[in-house]
């Protein structure tokens, strides 16, 4: 099926995906052509054919839940872009008004 | 002197059982090799210095998350990312004595079938380095076929261990999901991705499948697993092979595969196998379909995680949400964001039952076909590409040819069952791989086949340019 830019500025949106304008329509021709192939699957009439989310038939696997050591703070925010004390720092999440 | 293209693990093993060589003349062995050749192949992203062990020397694909050694998955949006524990599977690999050289390339996430996807440069095939090894694992297997590394562990979600052994002429298990923990491995589609080992020999592969196999109390999904035989008949009397139909004739199989495959099946039938032929049409129309519906749309959820916040790259930007999607824009490459929007939209609302609804069924079919043809035969048997090695650059450009390359390979991932790759001749100067798919568990009749198939054909697997 084709797809639209717009279906592709919201889809990407959805991804968290701050497209550049030539991926934009790069991704709207390669996807196009991909969900083409692989909308074959609508083809078959599986109405009465449960879905396979798992591959395995396992069944509550469940383990003793006995406290263990866990990382340390330091450890945790090793590998953070930035911090604060505790936690992990990033940039403001609403705009901030001057009253 | 140590030959590092012709010796085994199982003979490193030995020699340093025996005393005859010491860890560090191993290591120095597959150091100097790696100076060499590396250069040239590109197999490894990053390696170790010093040995930490004393053991027989291992590459670790780098999806793979080993304490204290970065871990990239071959994508810049987790450049500089050192893991604070070990995987299951790197733990385990320790607790064996193995020692890690390095981490190996891979395409970006695991999503490829060339290495070309990787963020920081594409390996290259020890018989023929103007052509890939294969993918996503390509680093791995690559690393193995030129001497760099007596074994290695991949990890496959549609192919990524099977089809790279294929393409550089050496032995990949990918094992039954749920047997080998995907504790600290970097996710792609957690419904399909399974750690497995990349080798010179079926032997050898047995061995290392025996050392990381196992349940895990850190991974739910894994199961108990049967003890590993390693394999040592050489006949394959009372074995009951099937040929599914569909695979041998599929569109884009080189006739030079077919003939290699044919004379293996010949050779199979003087062994003493039963061969007969079966049917996986459904498998095989629409398993690639199915698999690009499925595993993007898983991969879309488990790549949501990368939002420049608790590791890995952050754009610079004033405000949250711009800098989420900056970072997601900078640190991802194409195939991840093609996947991503793929699986997005397979997802999203009103598209949902129609595509990734529809493939979920489409994967019940698959897995009924495959224990239909289970009921007659012990192992299936088909190539495992369609093609030999490709040159670089010849299907970068087109993704849909570059998923026709696990066109084989994809129907038995869906359905969980493991699928052992042998290399078994050469077309054009260059390894084809047969590909022995078994019922889930079933690893140990895949072992005994492959070793028996193995020993018959007699494949030399040193790449002729290095021999």
């Amino acid at each position: 099926m084709a797809i639209t830019r717009e279906h592709v500025l919201h889809v990407a949106k959805l991804a968290h995906l701050d497209l550049t304008e030539e991926e934009v329509e790069r991704f709207r021709e390669q996807l196009s052509a991909i969900l083409e192939a692989v909308s074959k699957v609508s083809e078959l009439d599986l109405a009465d054919v449960p879905p396979t989310s798992h591959p395995l038939d396992l069944v509550n696997v469940w383990r003793e839940d006995e406290p263990r050591p866990s990382l340390s703070a330091d450890e945790v925010f090793a590998n953070a872009p930035d911090r604060e004390d505790e936690f992990f720092k990033v940039p403001p999440t609403s705009e901030v008004r001057e009253p | 002197m140590i030959d590092t293209l012709r010796l085994t693990a199982e003979e490193a093993l030995g020699l340093l059982e025996r005393r005859e060589v010491s860890a560090r003349e191993l290591w120095d062995a597959y150091r100097a090799a790696i100076d060499e050749r590396d250069g040239e192949l590109h197999c490894f992203l990053s390696l170790v210095d010093e040995p930490a062990g004393e053991g027989v020397p291992i590459a670790l694909k780098d999806v793979i998350g080993t304490k204290g050694i970065e871990t990239t998955a071959g994508s810049k949006i987790l450049k500089g990312y050192v893991p604070l524990y070990d995987s299951t599977v790197a733990r385990r690999c320790k607790e064996a004595g193995l020692v890690t050289l390095g981490k190996t390339n891979t395409d970006e996430f695991a999503m490829g079938s060339s290495t070309e996807n990787s963020a920081f440069g594409p390996s290259r095939n020890p018989w023929d380095p103007t052509r890939v090894p294969g993918g996503s694992g390509g680093g791995s297997a690559a690393a193995v076929a030129g001497g760099l590394a007596p074994w290695a562990l991949g990890s496959d979600t549609g192919g990524s261990i099977k089809q790279p052994a294929a393409l550089c002429g050496i032995v990949g298990l990918r094992p039954t999901y749920g047997t080998v923990s995907r504790y600290g491995i970097v996710a792609f589609a957690s419904s399909l991705d399974q750690v497995g080992p990349t080798t010179k020999t079926v032997r050898d592969c047995a061995l290392l499948y025996r050392t990381i196999a196992g349940r895990d109390p850190s991974d739910s999904t894994t199961a108990d697993v049967p003890e590993v035989e390693l394999p040592e008949r050489e006949d394959l009397r009372g074995v009951r092979i099937g040929v599914p139909k569909q695979m041998v004739e599929a569109e884009g199989i080189e006739s030079g595969v077919k003939d290699a495959f044919e004379r293996t099946i010949q050779l199979a039938r003087e062994l003493g196998a039963e061969v007969g032929e079966c049917e996986l049409p459904l498998s095989v129309e629409y398993g690639l379909p199915c698999y690009y519906l499925v595993a993007p749309a898983e991969a879309s959820s488990n790549l949501a995680r990368y939002d420049g916040v608790r590791y890995g790259l952050r754009a610079p930007e004033d405000a949250y949400h711009a800098m989420v999607m900056r970072t997601r824009d900078e640190g991802f490459g194409d195939e991840p964001k093609r996947r991503i929007m793929l699986g997005t939209y397979a997802l999203s609302a009103g598209y949902f039952e129609a595509y990734y609804g529809q493939a979920q069924k489409v994967r019940t079919v698959i897995r009924r076909e495959h224990a239909e043809a289970f009921e007659r035969f012990d192992v299936l048997a088909s190539p495992t590409s369609p093609t030999v090695a490709f040159e670089l650059g010849a299907k970068t450009q087109d993704p849909l040819a570059m998923y026709a390359n696990d066109l084989l390979t994809i129907p038995s991932c869906m359905a969980g069952l493991p699928g052992l790759n042998v290399p078994c001749g050469l077309s054009e100067g260059l390894p084809v791989g047969l590909q022995l798919i078994g019922p889930q568990f079933a690893e140990n009749a895949l072992f005994a086949a492959g070793h028996a198939l193995e020993r018959a054909l007699g494949f030399d697997r040193v790449p002729e340019r290095l021999r």
